[in-house]
């Protein structure tokens, strides 16, 4: 399978990493490189393996339902490129 | 007046039939969010009910909240639906503003609960099964304001990360009004368990309505989900509008495209939505900073013995035990807090009559004040006060209308009223005999006429029989002595 | 004063018991280092004054006789871990300016037990990196440089400014966090002790995510015996991450010394791979020989799918860096590159705000996710660490632990391999399979390399049972009698 130009855009795109379109050829090789490498695991038989889901042999903890958290809205936003009356503020967005 | 009842739309080139699905977004009643523990309050300040990990803020993690699984769970059972004791939170990866962490923790492949059954009831008395394919756990998003700034967009995360359970029915509807009883019956059953609050205005209850339409018979047609749509009439009027589009794009030639379109509830038609024109590609794979959910059966099964009566146990009791008619059980039930109320008035009375004056004066002075049950004009118990009052002789159905009015104005029991305005029903045969003569003796043309074959002037006497007394004859005696003096 | 900074942190706990010596001392004298050695380039924020805070309040705890386990000592903090008000970004452009309004447990817990913060040290951006060149701030330098030859040498990474700080005696000891070696492989390229401990012991909140699955938190120090100290006081059960473990954290210095004796060591033959120096494979012999000696029984073990580790860990590792470092997006927090729309201005910042490797990570993860590939790729990986860890499950049936080397070479100079990324890969041959497992490993200075670079053997335990693996450790320790030591060149 080669991971060609496009796919490296469409993949940036999913991304929202912006690449040069003069950059998508070397980066499309250079991926293509690693994900031909990473192709040797096709040599492994998986039938019937279970994917690991966590290496933790464990059960979920559930918490209890206590508001515990919260009431700082300048703290949430103090760290913002952009905020406004406690709101975080970006471009306009259109739906 | 659009026909939400029509499940065939005719078309130039013959019949269409709608096939409707619907995705609930129900969000979870609990006091703190799915994976913090950052309160859930609606109304807040912007940013106020945010935690560090509502607004992703590097190294934070989510710790799931026991009640909001409970819930689900409690959900699902309600739903008639199979429970997984084994199941995954999977993230769902797309950018937008209010999503913080470019990813909502959702479930996938293997959500909390899988298939279950609704039964809708339709207005000519039709019952219907619909299936619930699944119901998951999810994350909310924050919310965007577009109308802050001519430039700007604000986010409000106060939203981010409360518990919503998503509930995907089949695609078993076929009319708008199926629709809208589904989403009617499933708002009930939420209430009735208490896991959501089935308040649409407020966003707590939200639905993704999936159309199409197709030949009657013949395999589906591509579908269009509608996104977010917050009230039942606009589910009902986006799919009379969307089913429609579609029927005419068909019988022009052409093809229906697979998206997510946008209900204006302000022109009531359906649009494509511009800003996810690009194909999604979700990425979902298993949330590497949870684990499994897993719990047990014995844990399952002790929820199932917590849970209340539900709405169509609740009505098969109506029926069959308190001898209610199918409409009356239906009315009664469709609010928890009806029937509660209802059960409250007709305990350990006559349950039809109790159900007669619930359903006609009570609701009509319900619907004249705050329309809120939990705030009703007259009390249960004193409802009943009134309905013993009427069953023991005391006062007359009619002169209870009057107690009735003169409750809701004044708030006192049925008693006290009687008492104070000397409403007492006369039942002495001596009095009402006496007053009889009276009536009789003064009517001596009337009377003739009557025994000449003038049945119908029985009433007359009746009546006046009970306007000398102001009513507060018991009509049974009235009529026996009138008998007996008349035809004997 | 220079002998303060010689001291391991046993030996300056003992000093300030004593009262010979003091934390204000101790962290002048660091502090002094740190600012000596900024040729290094080992901190991004040094945290001078903190320090100095810090260090008179455990003065006093001391004299209130309220010491914790890490009293007084000076240390180094990977810019991974958020510090409440200080510099915490992950060594990205991206996190530009980010002061963090919290505390991370794992720093909490040391603060809490009495240690000093000199300053955040310098990684590979987002612990992305084998090298430390990725760094947003430049690359660290390793103290360490090849007999006769004034080149750079990489420190190793990711967590390339701790082991620099460490090796060069700036910093006592430092925190690192590995996923797949980035505390091992870098101690084995600065002569330093490095240990991950199992997944779970110690908690991720608050340490800037990478791949969530396999990122710990664990101690880079001079000694066994201060890995063990210092552990004890980084691990520990936390409710607030649900991958953490509730399981007691024991005294590692406990039976530190007991020996091997009667113990089950494993030599996997699957460590022997292609083209590996001669001198590791001698390092490795010499360390079976050092155990044998000091009574262990050495066990041949076979890990079949060993080789198969490093391919499915930048399968699994890549697909969850690309979801964790998705909030990334000049909204909240960090830089923001405007554009023409939201869309632009997502595209721009993170264009701008991640460095090459870790758009390459972004890119392949967010590829390998992808409708239609997910299964080839990522579940396939997932199988493949599943019988990863079963491999490891087997063979835990029968030994103690296992010896391995650390990786495959010593330190190389900087640049030799940053353009090869799968040469830089292969660093991790060693250290990624027990990652994959979630298994505790250590890696022990044993001993110099024909240029004059240390070299490291790899200790791998059970599950939980970093006790062992301390113990396993101290025995190497004790038998290499490691004791070179960087000529300074670095200090101004």
């Amino acid at each position: 399978m080669s991971l060609d130009k496009a796919t490296v855009a469409h993949v940036a795109k999913l991304a929202r990493i912006r690449v040069e379109e003069s950059d998508l050829e070397p980066m499309a090789a250079e991926l293509n490189n690693i994900m031909t490498w990473i192709e040797q695991l096709n040599e492994v038989d998986t039938d019937g393996v279970q994917p690991m889901t966590s290496v933790v042999e464990s059960v979920l903890r559930q918490r209890s339902d206590d508001i515990t958290d919260g009431g700082y809205a300048d703290k949430v936003t103090q760290n913002a490129p952009a905020s406004e009356a406690s709101y975080f503020v970006v471009p306009k967005v259109v739906e | 007046m659009n026909d939400f009842a029509s499940r065939i739309i005719q078309g130039a080139t013959g019949d269409w039939e709608m096939v409707i699905g619907l995705e609930v977004h129900a969000q979870v009643i609990s006091n703190a969010k799915l994976f913090s523990g950052a309160a859930t309050a609606f109304g807040a300040e912007p940013n106020s009910q945010v935690s560090l990990v509502d607004a992703a803020m590097p190294g934070m993690l989510p710790v799931i909240n026991e009640k909001c699984v409970e819930q689900a769970v409690r959900t699902g059972l309600g739903l008639k639906a199979r429970i997984n004791t084994f199941s995954v939170f999977d993230r769902k990866n797309y950018f937008y503003p209010d999503l913080p962490q470019g990813y909502q923790i959702s479930q996938y492949l293997q959500p909390v609960v899988g298939e279950g059954i609704i039964t809708i009831d339709l207005p000519d008395g039709e019952s219907r099964e619909i299936g619930i394919t699944r119901l998951h756990l999810e994350q909310d998003a924050g919310k965007s304001l577009h109308d802050q700034d001519p430039n700007s967009t604000y986010i409000d995360l106060n939203r981010s990360g409360v518990a919503l359970m998503e509930i995907v029915s089949e695609p078993d509807m076929r009319s708008p009004e199926e629709a809208g009883a589904y989403l009617r019956k499933l708002r009930t059953i939420l209430r009735y368990l208490g896991t959501c609050d089935g308040n649409m205005e407020e966003g707590s209850m939200r639905a993704d309505v999936n159309v199409s339409v197709r030949r009657p018979g013949e395999e589906f047609g591509t579908r269009c989900e509608i996104k977010n749509v917050n009230s039942i009439r606009f589910v009902q009027q986006a799919i009379v509008y969307e089913a429609q589009r579609q029927v005419d794009i068909l019988e022009e030639g052409g093809s229906i495209d697979q998206e997510t379109r946008l209900f204006d509830a302000n022109t009531g038609v359906t649009r494509s939505m511009r800003s996810k024109e690009e194909a999604h590609d979700y990425r979902y794979f298993p949330d590497p900073d949870l684990l499994p959910l897993t719990f047990t059966q014995e844990w399952v099964d002790s929820l199932m013995d917590t849970l209340p009566e539900l709405p169509d146990a609740k009505k098969q009791r109506f029926i069959d035990d308190l001898g209610l008619p199918a409409y009356d059980a239906g009315v009664l039930v469709a609010e928890k807090e009806t029937a509660d109320f209802y059960e409250q008035v007709a305990e350990g009375r006559d349950a039809k009559i109790a159900a007669n004056w619930v359903m006609g004066e009570f609701f009509s002075a319900l619907n004249a004040s705050s329309g809120d049950i939990t705030q009703p004009p007259v009390s249960a118990g004193n409802l009943g006060g009134l309905i013993d009052l009427i069953t023991d002789g005391t006062i007359s159905g009619r002169i209870a209308k009057q107690v009735f009015e003169a409750m809701v104005e004044s708030g006192k029991d049925a008693g006290t009223i009687v008492e104070e305005k000397g409403l007492k029903q006369v039942s002495d045969t001596g009095a009402i005999e006496a007053q009889v003569d009276e009536i009789l003796a003064a009517n001596g043309d009337k009377v003739e006429e009557y025994r000449g074959g003038k049945d119908k002037l029985f009433g007359f006497f009746v009546g006046q029989v009970m306007k000398a007394t102001q009513g507060k004859a018991n009509p049974k005696v009235v009529n026996e002595i009138l008998r007996k003096k008349l035809d004997g | 004063m220079s002998e303060l900074t010689e001291l391991t942190i046993a030996e300056a706990r003992d000093l300030m018991a004593k009262g010979e010596t003091s934390a204000k001392e101790l962290t002048e004298a660091h502090v002094a280092a740190v600012e000596a050695s900024r040729s290094l380039n080992a901190f991004i924020a040094e945290t001078a004054d903190q320090a100095m805070d810090m260090a008179a309040r455990s003065d006093d705890r001391r004299a209130a006789g309220e010491a914790g386990v890490m009293e007084g000592i000076p240390i180094a903090m990977k810019d991974l871990f958020c510090t409440f008000g200080v510099h915490s970004q992950a060594a990205s452009h991206i996190l530009d300016g980010f002061k963090p309004p919290y505390e991370s447990t794992v720093s909490a817990n040391l603060w809490n037990e009495g240690a000093v913060m000199l300053g955040k040290t310098n990684m590979d951006e987002f612990a992305m990196g084998s090298s430390n060149e990725t760094s947003y701030y430049g690359p660290v330098e390793n103290p360490w440089r090849r007999a006769g030859d004034n080149q750079s040498i990489v420190p190793g990474g990711s967590s390339g400014g701790s082991a620099s700080a460490v090796g060069a005696r700036i910093a006592m000891a430092a925190t690192g966090t590995d996923t797949g070696g980035s505390i091992r492989q870098p101690a084995a390229f600065t002569g330093t002790v490095g240990m991950k401990p199992t997944y779970g012991r110690c908690s991720r909140w608050g340490i800037v995510a990478f791949a969530s699955s396999l990122d710990q938190a664990g101690p880079m120090t001079r000694s066994v015996r201060d890995a063990a100290i210092m552990l004890r006081a980084m691990a520990g059960f936390d409710p607030k991450d649900s991958t953490s473990v509730d399981t007691p954290v024991p005294n590692y210095e406990d039976g530190l010394t007991d020996g091997v004796k009667g113990m089950k060591i494993g030599v996997p033959k699957e460590y022997v791979v292609d083209n590996m120096p001669a001198e590791i494979e001698a390092l490795w012999q010499q360390g079976i020989d050092w155990l044998r000696d000091a009574g262990a029984e050495i066990v041949d073990v076979s890990l079949p799918h060993t080789k198969y580790a490093l391919p499915a860990y930048y399968i699994v590792a890549p697909a969850e860096c690309s979801s964790n470092l998705a909030r990334y997006d000049g909204v909240r927090y960090g830089l923001r590159v405007p554009g023409d729309d939201l869309t632009s201005q997502y595209e721009n910042t993170r264009a701008e705000g991640f460095g090459a490797e870790v758009k390459r990570r972004i890119l392949i993860g967010t590829y390998v996710l992808s409708a239609g590939y997910y299964d080839a790729y990522y579940l396939k990986a997932q199988r493949i660490r599943t019988l990863i860890a079963n491999d490891f499950k087997t063979v835990f049936d029968d030994v103690d632990a296992i010896l391995t080397p650390t990786a495959p070479s010593a330190a190389f100079a900087l640049g030799e391999k940053s353009d090869d990324p799968i040469a830089m890969y292969l660093n991790d041959v060693f250290t990624v399979p027990a990652s994959l497992a979630g298994l505790p490993g250590i890696s022990v200075p044993a001993g110099l390399a024909n240029d004059g670079l240390p070299l490291g053997l790899q200790v791998i335990g059970h599950a939980f049972e970093e006790a062992k693996v301390l113990r396993v450790g101290q025995a190497l320790e004790d038998a290499a009698g490691f004791s070179a030591k960087p000529e300074n060149w670095w200090r101004a």
